[in-house]
């Protein structure tokens, strides 16, 4: 008796650990069937040099994507990630090109620009006490007609060749930097999230900032940072992007936004906060990302890759939100 | 006791079962309503009250057994469905659009007039005719977020006459009303009554029951335990028949060491809200705050805890003034505030048993959390306190309120608070876990702290507190020793019959 016991709570025990997970095992699951399929499919797939390709494009979304869950996990949502990374890219080539600012100094300079716009953000949610949804919306508009004031609405250039390391270079014989940018960044949103008090108040204001207050977490600060975060990343995001073209675009990123959230509801985040891994949405940002690239290797239609896209998201949250739903149900 | 009355039933329930997952929530329940009568449903939180109303007003589908309506045999067809054979439910939370007009919730769904087109004389004109019906005078054409939550309830029971109900369900309807508001609806409902419509009364608590009811079923664990005519019950008898045994032991009075003063708290006020309230709590103590909804007990406790601003007043610890602007600087000084709304601003529900309970005071260091206390502390915690999770990274969504409380209980001793203000702990959680969490609360005030306890149930208030402060329209209208207990004192004292010493 004992025995089944024991067997039963080690069950349950990671049947907790893991709850999280299985909704990201679904995604992966998702993720693993189109690598397979997409294998056998099509022959120029399942090669080094696509696959780094698919990992360098993704590096874009994905960085972005791990700020933007981090603030859907506080409940809130960040739509000004695609004009802020343009608005970000732009400023930082700016830097180099017009106030001749050493590469790594302008990489820096344009995730601070990022991290200002996301402060913005942070400060109308958190103190001004607007609606996220607003506060990004504003913050979208806003920051696309910086982009074209400042840039004259003309793509800037005249950056160094060795501004193009960030989003085109290869270290160890082939591995391009971006997906090796976005590896890190991933590691270091994986411990975050799980790891440190940022991470863990992120989950608890999501969940109800009430109790979160009435708990002694100072919730404004935290949801400001949370926000500079994603702003951060989105200006990030915008360096590698611009470096991946050697110039700085405003017209970037133009619904990128969209991309970012349904890798992140793909891979298991909620919109109603509280729930949401850095893991889970790399996979999301993956999928989305291999559909992309498998369209257009078997010649899919274009128009037909947004079709795909819009329904995975319908799968993936139905089926997530199916789940939990037994998972309530038999828990009581 | 009701054989006889089969013909003339309004209502019949038939051998009603209601099953969710793991959970037979309603069990086989026969009840008959009478035209004409106020029956109430009394019971425990999680006794199935409600989820029979909801059978009956058609949300839920039950899974065996019939319900008939006026003699004839219902199809489950949904609420509308219930609505259109007399059937009306006064939610609880009421089913108002807020932004639109008295008028236009009184006929959702049923507007008067043809083809798509809704004929706004008529609608005006069935409006004011209806609103004189429940004694409520405000324009028809007035936004239903402008009236007060008494008003509101009116505009539902307004909504029950408008589809010329024979049954009108009231789930707690006095739970947010003011004791003139509730003689006012008292009022109301007599009058639909006398005109034959039959009300369906919900409620736990007891002086409302005796008050206004004729009939009495009380619901135990899903099941009816006995349907009687009021006049044939005493209190001890219901509440005995409510938690199914006898209530002393319910209550645990703690033989606590009463010591020096503790927490002191000197004329907070908060606009007219609270007035110049003042009190002192000592280790050991248990101090009661009683007082009607609204009387501003919650309010004080979060102002003192620093939830809520404070115009004026001040608080201190030990004889250590504290300058609490914030729940983090009561936190930090060691006052603990368990809310009285646990899932709405106690729990974070997403987040595991461990995480719940370091949430007040996780363990971490440069801003990483070091998990391994974290679990240690929780599973401290949950061997002392007995909280019953399979495991304690479970969600705290899935836990029973009885362990959801203790849950709440773990993060404020893990604060190392040594005043803690429990808001209605009893709240929602069956009878068993309520003698346990107050079996906890006496330990806690053993161990020398002081323990604020509010609660609008007397006989918690009495059996458990060592002083029982009394609260009126925002003031403090007296503070009464252990051996001068009675319930007529508190009441006269609650209602402003009795003035402060």
């Amino acid at each position: 008796m004992t025995d089944t016991t024991e067997r039963r709570s080690l069950g349950t025990a990671l049947r907790d650990r893991f709850s999280d997970a299985v909704s990201q095992l679904a995604a992966a699951g998702a993720l693993f069937a189109v690598f397979i399929f997409l294998s056998f499919a099509s022959p120029a797939f399942l090669t080094a040099d696509n696959l780094f390709n698919i990992g360098s494009q993704t590096a874009v979304v994905a960085v972005i994507a791990i700020g933007v869950t981090l603030v859907i996990i506080t409940a809130g949502i960040d739509l000004s990630v695609g004009s802020v990374a343009a608005f970000s890219g732009v400023m930082g080539v700016m830097m180099i090109v017009d106030f001749g600012l050493p590469v790594p100094l302008a990489i820096i300079g344009g995730t601070a620009v990022g991290a200002t716009c996301g402060l913005v953000n942070g400060f109308l949610v958190s103190t001004a006490g607007l609606n996220p949804f607003i506060a990004t919306l504003g913050m979208l508009s806003v920051a696309r007609g910086l982009v074209y004031i400042f840039s004259d609405a003309q793509a800037v250039f005249g950056t160094p060749d060795s501004f193009r390391l960030l989003g085109q270079g290869v270290i160890a014989g082939g591995i391009p930097i971006p997906l090796v940018v976005l590896l890190t960044v991933g590691a270091i949103g994986f411990v975050v999230l799980s790891r440190t008090k940022l991470g863990r108040y992120s989950y608890a204001i999501g969940s109800n900032p009430e109790a979160a207050r009435l708990s002694g977490i100072p919730v404004r600060r935290y949801l400001t940072i949370v926000y500079v975060i994603s702003g951060a990343l989105a200006g990030f995001g915008g360096m590698i992007a611009a470096s991946r073209v050697n110039s700085g675009q405003p017209n970037f990123g133009v619904g990128l936004e969209l991309d970012v959230i349904a890798a992140a509801v793909i891979g298991g985040a909620s919109l109603f906060g509280g729930q949401g891994t850095v893991v889970g949405t790399l996979i999301g940002a993956f999928l989305i990302a291999l559909i992309r690239n498998g369209s257009v290797l078997l010649g899919v239609d274009i128009f037909y890759q947004q079709v795909i896209i819009g329904v995975v998201i319908w799968i993936a949250v139905f089926w997530d939100q199916y789940r939990r739903r037994r998972l309530a149900a038999s828990s009581e | 006791m009701t054989t006889n009355t089969e013909t003339e039933s309004v209502v019949r329930m038939k051998g009603v079962s209601k099953e969710f997952p793991g959970v037979l929530a309603v069990d086989s329940v026969d009840l008959d309503i009478l035209p004409g009568e106020v029956h109430v449903v009394a019971g425990e939180n999680g006794a199935g009250k409600s989820t029979l109303m909801k059978l009956l007003s058609q949300v839920e589908r039950p899974s065996s057994g019939g319900i008939e309506v006026s003699g004839e045999d219902v199809e489950f067809r949904g609420p509308r469905h219930a609505q259109s054979l007399g059937v009306a439910m006064v939610h609880q939370e009421f089913a108002l659009a807020p932004h639109l007009s008295v008028a236009e919730n009184l006929f959702m769904g049923q507007e008067p007039g043809r083809f798509g087109f809704v004929n706004r004389r008529a609608e005006k004109e069935d409006a004011e005719r209806l609103l004189r019906r429940v004694g409520l005078g405000v324009d028809s054409t007035r936004l239903i977020s402008s009236l007060t939550v008494a008003e509101q309830q009116r505009i539902e029971i307004a909504k029950a006459l408008a589809i010329d109900a024979k049954v009108v369900i009231m789930d707690e309807p006095t739970a947010t009303l003011a004791e003139k508001e509730i003689e006012e609806l008292f009022g109301i409902i007599r009058d639909l009554t006398s005109h034959g419509r039959a009300v369906l009364y919900i409620s736990h608590r007891l002086d409302e029951i005796f008050r206004i009811s004729d009939r009495v079923t009380v619901m135990r664990d899903g099941k009816v335990v006995d349907t009687l005519p009021t006049p044939e019950l005493d209190e001890d008898k219901l509440v005995r028949l409510m938690v199914g045994r006898e209530v002393e032991n319910l209550y645990p009075k703690p033989e606590a060491e009463i010591g020096d003063v503790l927490l002191t708290v000197r004329g907070i006020g908060r606009g007219r809200k609270l007035v110049d309230c003042s009190f002192e709590v000592r280790a050991g103590e248990i101090l009661g705050f009683a007082g009607l909804v609204g009387a501003g007990r919650t309010e004080l406790a979060r102002a003192v805890f620093g939830a809520d601003r404070k115009d004026s007043g001040e608080v201190e610890l030990e004889g250590k003034k504290l300058r609490i602007k914030k729940p983090q600087d009561a936190i930090d000084a060691g006052i603990g505030y368990l809310t009285e709304d646990r899932k709405g601003a106690g729990l974070a529900l997403q987040l595991g048993v461990d995480q719940n309970i370091t949430l007040a005071s996780l363990p971490a260091s440069f801003g990483f959390i070091n998990l391994k206390e974290e679990r240690r502390i929780a599973q401290r915690r949950r061997e002392q306190l007995n909280i019953r999770t399979p495991s304690i990274r479970r969600k705290v969504q899935v836990l029973s309120g009885g362990n959801q409380q203790k849950v709440v209980v773990a993060k404020w001793l893990e604060t190392k608070a040594r005043v803690l203000l429990f808001d209605e702990p009893a709240r929602g959680i069956d009878v068993g876990a309520k003698a346990e969490m107050f079996g906890l609360i006496g330990e806690l005030a053993k161990e020398g702290r002081g323990i604020v306890l509010i609660s609008s149930y007397l006989p918690e208030l009495i059996n458990m507190c060592d002083r029982i402060l009394v609260m009126n329209e925002g003031r403090v209208a007296g503070v009464i020793g252990r051996g001068e207990f009675s319930e007529e004192r508190i009441i006269a004292l609650a209602t402003g019959m009795e003035e402060a010493e």
